[in-house]
């Protein structure tokens, strides 16, 4: 008998080895995946119902199990440190996962460190910051949110009574500029005269100071409120509870505020199907993606029952025009809130300069922060 | 003019802020002031605190009935630092160390029981309009009060008068100060400390509840950010005095709220400092009071910190 000591790990997987051998093939992997039987791992860094980051990845987590002969496995809570390695080592040792979505940014260094232990598998992670040199079986992507902020802040101007909107973010990080800035020119395209007071709480999950910052952004007259936080379902809830309107980000937090939700701005992370299945038939896939509407990588929340027709039908217009292209986000004649130029008349930034976007560190002209 | 009218609407809201975040500091703090009198010291009324908001809002989701989770999550807190007191009551036993066992015990548990409930929406508790004399709406909606608030504000006058006036108070400060002293008149000081030590989680429980059913009004992990921990050092700078409990949390709900209050009138510099506010005051009110001229005056003798 085999005296060598068998971890628990271990003894399944042999375990499951010889079932598998036993009962169908074994040997040809690939078929049975290229037939439909594939697993796919979900890791996520919090609770997955959560009304935020997590949920969005918990949407497309329902999609992707809704496709045919897919079925996810799913772990929740699992923080940036080794813990996730073992996770993902056990996804694809048990569960047999040919494919794992690593849904939070920290999980960058392990996702790469297991995609070179465990080439036949594919990794995907949300930062697209993947390089020359990275794994190939590493591919990262992510979405030009700032686009839904841009129709949020249309209906928020549309609906604001007193001409004063709320941006809470949470770190000076590119994006949250790129999506304040978004909400912010999607607000003047219909109210050139609107004002913006942006607040950087300094934590991606801080609930007291949220609802604080509401609180005040609220006290100062602003009517709608939009937060970029962990889970914005605080600031929405105690916008309604004020009795001011507020638009979600994330996921679709609709359900949280009948009265006052507007829209939100969501991702749409079930695009990453698109390398899993081009992965799992050996076709070739991008290693890093970004799009907007046009790539249909974001999407934005079902309006709420207090957007009155006309304002939807102008939203869904100008999300048309992200689609074509008819409409860019940064164009000239643009100032940063300091009164510096940014773009000259006629000077305009494609919506997928993504160079230029990262390295936006300003607000527009109408922030106030 | 604008400027005024900004000014005086940061002060507004920092009044707000401290009247809606202190609380849950007011509760643990008033709740700590029993344990401590009694003798002990329980650092794990940050877990019980976790806890009681946990409990609370679950109570409250399946119930709807708010009112409902403030007494299931006082009750849980009672739970919680019932097992604290009996563990303190073992010979040799350090409270310190079990507190922090609590505390990381109360939180861990919370978190896990709690996971189905960070989803779904409580009701909330009401609050009482005491602002409709002024047409400042912003005055208007600092005046929500929650009516515990209120019930901390009574019962922190409660506790001073009791501590004072009746004989329960007199007993527990005879355990607190001198066990020896308590066994000689015969009474039991364990059992006593643990009577302290119960009524303490309680309510800190209810401070709790008040994080998760009324300000911020949900349950998530990071619904706590310190403040269990904090209103225990609270205590330290309060003297043990309930009334200035009650000051102390309001001084520290106006720190939490000077931040996002300077924020939103544009002033944005350094908000990671205004942010780290309670924290500052925390440490800066510790140095205080420990310093040669201060220290410790009224603290309970037989708290193993000034032992």
């Amino acid at each position: 008998m085999d005296q060598t000591r068998m971890n628990r790990r271990g003894f399944l997987r042999h375990g499951g080895n010889l079932v598998a051998a036993g009962t169908l093939a074994a040997a040809l992997p690939s078929l049975v995946a290229a037939q439909g039987a594939v697993t796919v791992g979900f890791i996520y860094v919090g609770p997955r119902q959560d009304y935020g980051w997590n949920q969005s990845h918990w949407d497309a987590a329902q999609k992707i199990a809704a496709m045919d002969g897919v079925s996810v496995v799913e772990q929740e809570n699992v923080p940036e440190t080794a813990e996730v390695e073992k996770v993902i080592q056990s996804m694809i040792e048990l569960d047999g996962a040919k494919v794992i979505f690593g849904t939070s940014f920290g999980y960058w260094d392990s996702l790469k460190k297991m995609a070179v232990e465990y080439p036949d598998v594919l990794f995907t992670h949300i930062g697209a910051i993947w390089k020359e040199g990275d794994p190939e079986n590493v591919v990262g992507y992510r979405g030009y949110t700032e686009e839904a902020h841009y129709l949020c802040g249309m209906a928020a101007a549309r609906m604001s009574k007193t001409g004063k909107l709320g941006f809470i973010g949470s770190k000076p990080l590119y994006f949250i500029y790129n999506n304040a800035n978004g909400f912010i020119l999607g607000a003047k395209a219909v109210n050139p005269d609107i004002t913006c007071n942006v607040v950087i709480t300094g934590d991606w999950n801080n609930p007291v100071r949220e609802a604080e910052t509401t609180n005040a952004l609220i006290d100062q007259g602003c009517d709608v409120i939009i937060a970029n936080v962990d889970s914005p379902k605080v600031s929405v809830e105690t916008c309604e509870q004020r009795g001011v309107y507020s638009c979600g980000y994330h996921s679709d937090l609709g359900a949280l505020a009948p009265n006052g939700f507007l829209t939100g701005a969501e991702w749409n992370w079930a695009a990453g199907a698109e390398f899993m299945q081009a992965f799992l038939a050996g076709e070739p896939y991008p290693n890093l993606k970004r799009g907007g509407f046009a790539e249909d990588m974001i999407a934005l929340s079902p309006f709420g029952a207090a957007v009155p027709q006309d304002v939807r039908d102008e939203v869904m217009a100008a999300k048309q025009g992200f689609i074509d292209g008819s409409l860019i986000l940064y164009k000239g004649p643009l100032k940063d809130n300091q009164g510096n130029v940014i773009l000259e008349e006629g000077e305009s930034i494609a919506n997928s300069d993504t160079p230029f976007k990262l390295g936006v560190d300003f607000f527009v002209e109408g922030a106030i922060g | 003019m604008e400027g005024d009218a900004g000014w005086l609407s940061v002060l507004v809201a920092i009044l707000g802020g401290a009247i809606r975040v202190s609380t849950p500091y007011l509760f643990v703090s008033l709740g700590e002031t029993l344990t401590e009198k009694g003798g002990r010291v329980n650092l794990g009324l940050e877990g019980v605190l976790v806890m009681g908001a946990m409990t609370g809002y679950a109570t409250a989701v399946l119930t709807g009935e708010p009112w409902f989770g403030v007494l299931v999550a006082g009750c849980a807190g009672a739970m919680l630092s019932l097992v604290h007191g009996l563990i303190c009551s073992l010979p040799r036993v350090n409270d310190i160390a079990v507190g922090i066992a609590l505390f990381i015990f109360g939180t861990g548990l919370a978190f896990f029981l709690g996971k189905a409930f960070i989803n779904p929406s409580a009701p909330r508790l009401p609050s009482i309009s005491l602002g409709g004399w002024s047409d400042v709406p912003q005055i208007r909606s600092a005046l929500e009060i929650n009516v515990l608030f209120l019930v901390g504000l009574a019962l922190a006058l409660f506790i001073a008068w009791g501590l004072r006036n009746t004989r329960w108070g007199l007993v527990l400060r005879t355990v607190g100060d001198s066990s020896e002293a308590a066994e000689a008149l015969g009474y039991r000081v364990n059992r006593v400390r643990i009577a302290g030590t119960v009524a303490g989680g309680f309510l800190s429980g209810i401070g709790g509840s008040y994080l998760s059913l009324y300000f911020p009004g949900t349950w998530n992990e990071g619904l706590s950010s310190g403040q269990g921990l904090m209103a225990v050092t609270l205590v330290i700078f309060a003297r043990w005095d309930p009334i200035r409990c009650f000051y102390a949390s309001l001084l520290f709900g106006g720190a939490t709220a000077l931040g996002p209050a300077l924020q939103t009138v544009g002033i944005t510099a350094n908000y990671y400092l205004y942010g780290a506010a309670p924290y500052f005051l925390t440490l800066g009110l510790l140095i205080y009071s420990s310093s040669r001229q201060h220290a410790l005056a009224g603290a309970p003798g037989e708290v193993s910190i000034s032992r």
